[in-house]
């Protein structure tokens, strides 16, 4: 087996994060409080899942082992995939999805819009699009989380809990490893610290309004991107690999 | 490889005539926009003596992309044009300020406010300014940020009371 190489490592890595989180959101679809929520979420999940696809294609053409988007998305173990732990997370109740899918897209944009200037062209290219779509998805559950965390007692707590029980999973958002270190000085990776105080300021803005409680940095929860995942991930594969792993190649 | 009858004329006029025939696909989703009207069609070339036309897409996940690009195959080969070819790039991103003044008027007398101002300078949070597609007036306030395609958001008229589509400025 041929060594990876870091660009195809850091492509991997972006790729997973949309997919995962995509396929989460698109858990859903059809069981949202209201149609419009529906609607929204499986927009968002769309927007995600074309980001991966995106990626999954570059990442392939990197690697030239004639792996294309598919066989990247399907065909894979729980213990080759790179995504962060934050967004394999599950959906809990819809306060949980609204402020992990916050957590995210409030480090994504700003990240998107610094991977724009990339000196990769295909990288700057996919995050040129992804940046214009991660704003809606900022907007979009920056808003539910002010509803929520300023609306009922009951709203409020579920907000509360949420962000309290995902904050361990941010830290992991702005690491960077050797693989990352060394595109970085080639300015073709993003340093993830550099976006953190607009992470950080999004988020105070939106708590301030949602009155909710920024959780201290404390433990942080790691691994995701070498591949060491929570137990969510394997459940996840199993759905969403279930029909190319039973009839291998199958085509619309 | 030889091209269709279309070898013999003039490089420019060949381009021409293949804008013609590409200019007439429409956008399955929004069947009133061409892809030239969207700003979907982006360029149209020869290249190694084939007719390559050059797409970009709206959204990263816009599912229409695949249906526009086979359309387009079609379109191009009725033309006679032998086994064109299509190109889809991202960079530069799409944006709504690509959509032709002809484009606007359509989607407008369609039922579907266009997009309001320009997309280059838009806050992260803030609302748009959107005026009923049906009776003009400006009171009117937004149900989801989100509709039933991925450029799309559902708005109301607060005046006339219909529900509308409004297409997203970004």
């Amino acid at each position: 087996m041929p060594t990876e190489t870091p660009l195809f490592a850091y492509t991997l890595r972006l790729a997973d994060n949309a997919l995962i989180l995509g396929h989460r959101v698109s858990e859903w679809v059809g069981h949202s409080p209201v149609l419009e929520e529906d609607l929204a979420l499986g927009n968002l999940a769309l927007d995600l899942i074309g980001q991966a696809r995106s990626f999954y294609t570059y990442a392939g053409e990197i690697e030239g082992l004639g792996r294309d988007e598919d066989a990247l998305a399907y065909l894979r173990d729980a213990g080759a995939w790179r995504n962060v732990l934050l967004v394999e997370q599950p959906n809990g109740d819809f306060a949980q999805t609204i402020v992990r899918h916050l957590l995210y897209s409030a480090f994504a944009h700003p990240y998107f819009e610094a991977l724009a200037r990339s000196r990769d062209e295909t990288l700057a290219a996919i995050a040129a699009k992804a940046v214009k779509e991660m704003a809606y998805h900022v907007r979009h559950t920056g808003e539910w989380t002010i509803r929520l965390g300023d609306g009922t007692d009951e709203s409020h707590r579920r907000a509360q809990n949420a962000l309290d029980e995902l904050w361990p999973f941010t830290g992991e958002l702005f690491e960077s490893d050797q693989i990352e270190r060394a595109l970085i000085d080639k300015g073709i990776a993003v340093d993830p610290m550099s976006v953190k105080k607009r992470w950080s300021n999004t988020l105070d803005h939106v708590f301030e309004e949602a009155a909710l409680t920024r959780p201290r940095d404390g433990y942080m929860q790691s691994g995701g991107r070498s591949g060491r995942h929570s137990e969510h991930l394997g459940y996840i594969l199993t759905e969403l690999q279930f029909l190319q792993r039973t009839y291998p190649g199958a085509k619309w | 490889m030889v091209t269709a009858t279309a070898t013999a004329i003039d490089p420019r006029e060949q381009v021409a005539r293949a804008w013609k025939a590409a200019e007439a696909v429409v956008d399955p989703e929004i069947p009133v926009l061409s892809i030239a009207d969207l700003g979907v069609l982006r360029d149209i070339d020869i290249v190694d003596g084939h007719i390559e036309a050059t797409i970009t897409p709206t959204y990263s996940g816009c599912p229409a992309m695949n249906l526009i690009a086979l359309n387009l195959e079609l379109a191009l080969e009725e033309a006679g044009f032998l086994m064109p070819r299509i190109k889809t790039v991202l960079s530069p991103a799409w944006t709504t300020d690509w959509m032709t003044d002809a484009g606007r008027t359509k989607l407008k007398e369609y039922g579907i406010a266009p997009p309001a101002g320009k997309a280059s300078r838009r806050a992260l949070f803030g609302e748009d300014q959107v005026a009923c597609p049906r009776c003009g007036s400006a009171n009117t306030e937004r149900i989801s940020e989100f509709g039933s395609t991925s450029c799309k958001a559902l708005w109301r008229c607060k005046a006339c009371a219909e529900p509308f589509d409004y297409f997203k400025c970004i």
